[in-house]
């Protein structure tokens, strides 16, 4: 089974990685005609702004919308979690709107916020290791969107049926059970899909 | 939960890789970067070019102008201390900077010692020319790395040669004996343990980006393709008779650094370059590189 990576800017080789531990091939996706070859897709960190004007540029918008009409699993972190969300707060436009949930940009703060921490994630028996740089927060979710974590009363971790998205980083640590449980999400997808 | 361990420190690092890191000098300037896709700005009060042109002692940026692109971005910011300046280096971080950069682009302040870079919670970015200097710079806390290469010159060479070095000596490590080690880190003066991790994962620990000399898109695709994580343009954006036309190029041969069709498609009618010093023209004094130890 394969899981795409897209490869525009960021943290690709670690989801990579990540993602060959919980089982799965990793591919780095620079190309939308690639994403015909994968069953899943993450959409790494990196900076949002840089991601969605590339995202942009290379057709990927149309082609990512398509890949999820279709039901194909996604993952967003960080960045990833904002290009999916369909409301950004304040006037900036908003990139993917696939997911249900509004978001806040650099929520915690600068660099100097940035913070390691253990969370509950339901879902994952024992506290992930999450890593929080200049990380986005989800403010509000719709109806269809189930809450996975919270870290102080604040949504981190959030999904809405094959989409996935999370505030961290667990790409920069050894523990990848969220790989795992988003590689579970891809396998069982395409096994329906082959019904 | 804690702030500014290492993890959060490289990890701010890494979702730079495959970005393009701009030299700005005002709120303007950063706002032209950003929107050209710019992952980072540089907040200067002059580029490096002009730091050459005007001579004499160069410093920390004026704080009015790292808050005023603080101001209008979204993105990360940097500012530059001064090596061993470590009042600079807390004063930008008293201001909220992103990242630091303890960088020989400005004079420095000491001449036997580099600023404890663990002694803070903002991530360090620092140059290096060779494998010794780039574990001696993680050894006193760096987070991140970059080329020396030639400042302000648009000339590639040296960044180049320091690339190629730092890999080359990265692949020799890799393949000593357990003995051949305790020597090489006495060679390179660096500590046994870090020069352990190399010889063992074969990479540095740290996010390892070009910089000193970029002048082209062509430029920032040849530093990926010998094996850099992302590009710092300096004097090369703004210098350029049409900077954000030239700043889109850039962040787009960076993305696809192998895609050769795109890359002429983008350095199409950018203008003039800057014109560029060849390196042997420069008197020892003028060499940026050879600052820092």
């Amino acid at each position: 089974m394969k899981v795409g990576v897209l490869a525009l800017q960021g943290a690709v080789a670690e989801h990579i990685r990540s993602i060959s531990l919980a089982g799965a091939e990793g591919v780095p996706i620079k190309r939308r005609e690639q994403l015909q070859d994968v069953d899943g897709l993450i959409i790494p960190g990196g900076e949002s702004t840089t991601i969605g004007k590339l995202m942009r540029k290379y057709g990927f918008m149309d082609a990512i919308t398509q890949f999820s009409t279709q039901g194909k699993p996604i993952f967003g972190t960080c960045a990833g979690l904002i290009v999916l969300a369909e409301r950004i707060q304040g006037d900036e436009e908003a990139h993917l709107k696939l997911m249900d949930i509004t978001v806040a940009r650099n929520a915690f703060g600068r660099q100097r916020e940035s913070f390691e921490t253990d969370l509950d994630v339901k879902g994952i028996d024992e506290k992930v290791r999450a890593v929080f740089i200049r990380a986005p927060l989800i403010l509000e979710v719709g109806a269809g969107v189930e809450v996975l974590s919270t870290y102080k009363d604040e949504i981190v971790t959030a999904r809405q049926r094959h989409l996935l998205a999370a505030s961290y980083h667990p790409e920069l640590t050894d523990d990848y059970r969220l790989h795992q449980y988003f590689v579970e999400m891809v396998r069982s997808q395409s096994a329906a899909a082959q019904k | 939960m804690e702030t500014g361990t290492s993890t959060v420190k490289r990890g701010m690092a890494e979702m730079q890789k495959g970005g393009v890191i701009m030299d700005v000098m005002n709120a303007e300037q950063a706002k032209i970067a950003e929107a050209a896709g710019a992952t980072a700005v540089m907040a200067l009060e002059r580029v490096p070019s002009d730091i050459r042109a005007a001579g004499g002692v160069a410093r920390m940026a004026d704080p009015t102008i790292v808050e005023e692109v603080m101001k209008v971005v979204s993105i990360p910011v940097m500012a530059k201390a001064r090596i061993g300046h470590y009042v600079e280096a807390k004063v930008l971080e008293s201001l909220g900077v992103d990242y630091l950069d303890e960088s020989e682009v400005l004079t420095p302040a000491d001449e036997v010692f580099h600023i404890d870079k663990w002694d803070f919670t903002v991530p360090f970015v620092c140059g290096a020319k060779d494998l010794g200097e780039a574990l001696r710079r993680i050894g006193e806390g760096a987070s991140m790395l970059r080329t020396k290469g030639e400042p302000g010159t648009g000339n590639i060479v040296e960044a180049v040669r320091h690339m190629r070095l730092i890999n080359s000596q990265i692949r020799k490590v890799r393949n000593m004996s357990k003995d051949e080690l305790y020597a090489e880190a006495k060679n390179l003066g660096v500590s046994y343990d870090l020069l352990k991790g190399i010889h063992e994962t074969g990479k540095l620990p740290v996010v390892n980006f070009a910089a000193g000399g970029i002048a082209t898109p062509a430029d920032a695709a040849l530093m990926m393709h010998l094996g850099a994580d992302g590009v710092f343009v300096g004097s090369g954006i703004f210098k350029s008779d049409s900077p954000e036309k030239f700043a889109r190029a850039i962040v787009e041969a960076t993305t696809h650094y192998d895609d050769y069709k795109l890359i002429a498609e983008v350095s199409k009618n950018l203008g003039t370059p800057m014109k560029g010093i060849e390196i042997s023209k420069l008197s020892p004094a003028e060499r940026m590189q050879d600052r820092g130890w």
